[in-house]
């Protein structure tokens, strides 16, 4: 457990210190989102019925873009060997790795989706909606993504493999969490939809660190 | 405390780098793993962290399988992030493994560099903040690759020191290198290029 709370501290001070790489994933997430409006037009009955969709295609986008890295600065210094042979599970170093995913990336994608969906004419009563959807979505996304980003470890071409992973294995969450803002819209209930991404979450929750923790091994091998 | 590698045999893709290998290194022991470039020597140390599993074969420390948390490894690169200072690399490692990272700085003498972020350090201390980390770690079993590799004469001969304080206190050393190693009355053991699988 020592090398979980240590892990997840390191990372998110190497986060801090190198502010830049962070605040890339958001700052795609914003100017992704802005193309919409320009190229489709600034009508305010179209972007409402496309603002769910983008928001979430954006922020699975952006929920990319970090995970490169994950593993990879950690595989090439050594600093993964050093972590493994300090007898610390290989799957709680990546459900620290997860969890820093998720607050480093998707916290701030979630702060960032309110004024975008606002942006977008998206209507105010389906945003709390919009939002508890990304908040599952995107803690789902890091813990697909870290296992994803475990098993590319190593490969060639790694960045270009990992969202041909990520990106399928996304797509129920992308289903359920636009289906749940539609329903709020339309005046239907978003339960049925909330709790089946939270299921996935669940599912996920133990699964993923389990994958990436073997993959990890297989990695250093 | 006593290492036992008992025929251990690894591959490398098709390539059979280790070929039933067996030793023993007793407490306070050193060995020193011999060879020409791809004769399987850091793939040994791997095998003996953990990091790689044999193919065949047992290692194993004091009768058990398992040794995690009793190796202390040093690979070709240093393991240090760049964006942390130098305390701030060793106090990570202090926290899974234990020890005192201010203590193992001084003894390395980079005490003056603790708050400078490990970008701004040469090869050669990041070496020496690499080699700090292992004094920190109160591992028996050391496992160094190329240890000395960029560090000056000063510096090499205070490792020679450390090493030895390491073995009187029953620790084991076990080292891959091409450069004289100040290490006193250690074994040696010679490695070869494995055959690749096809040609046999």
């Amino acid at each position: 457990m020592n090398g979980f709370v240590a892990t997840l501290q390191r990372e998110l001070t190497l986060a801090v210190r190198h502010g830049g790489d962070t605040l890339g994933a958001l700052l795609f997430f914003f100017v992704a989102a802005t193309l919409f409006p320009l190229a489709i037009g600034p009508g305010p009955e179209t972007l409402a019925r496309i603002a769910p969709g983008v928001v979430w295609v954006c922020a699975l986008l952006s929920a990319l873009l970090p995970l490169d890295r994950l593993f990879g600065a950690d595989f090439d210094d050594g600093a993964l060997d050093q972590l493994i042979v300090s007898g610390t599970q290989a799957s709680l170093i990546a459900a620290a790795k997860a969890l820093a995913h998720w607050l480093v990336t998707g916290l701030p994608l979630l702060l960032a989706a309110a004024p975008l969906a606002a942006m977008l004419q998206m209507k105010p009563a389906s945003l709390p909606v919009l939002l508890a959807g990304l908040a599952l979505g995107t803690a789902v996304l890091s813990l697909l993504g870290t296992a994803a980003a475990a098993i590319v470890l190593g490969a060639r071409r790694g960045s270009v493999l990992l969202p041909v992973l990520v990106l399928p294995l996304a797509t129920p969450v992308l289903i359920f969490g636009t289906m749940a803002a539609d329903a709020a819209a339309t005046g239907l209930t978003p339960r049925p939809h909330l709790l089946l991404l939270g299921a996935f979450l669940a599912a996920c929750l133990p699964l993923c660190p389990l994958a990436a923790g073997a993959a990890l091994r297989e990695a250093v091998d | 405390m006593r290492l036992k590698v008992e025929a251990a045999s690894c591959f490398r893709g098709d390539r059979l780098v280790l070929d039933r290998l067996t030793f023993g290194v007793h407490a306070g022991g050193a060995l020193l793993l011999l060879g020409p470039n791809g004769a399987g020597k850091s793939t040994l140390l791997r095998v003996l962290a953990g990091l790689k599993r044999l193919d065949g074969g047992r290692v194993t420390l004091d009768g058990s399988d398992e040794r995690a948390g009793k190796v202390a490894y040093l690979g070709h690169q240093d393991a240090i992030k760049a964006g942390l200072t130098a305390a701030e690399n060793l106090a990570f490692a202090a926290r899974i493994g234990g020890g005192d990272p201010l203590a193992a700085l001084a003894t390395a003498g980079l005490e003056t560099l603790a708050s400078l972020p490990a970008r701004m350090l040469s090869a050669g201390q990041k070496r020496r903040l690499a080699l700090a980390r292992l004094t920190l770690l109160n591992a028996p079993l050391w496992l160094l690759d190329e240890p000395t590799l960029g560090l000056d004469t000063a510096s090499v001969e205070k490792f020679g020191a450390t090493l030895a304080l390491h073995r009187q206190s029953g620790g084991i050393v076990i080292a891959a290198t091409h450069l004289p190693l100040p290490i006193e009355q250690a074994e040696t053991l010679e490695l070869r290029p494995g055959v690749p699988a096809a040609a046999r």
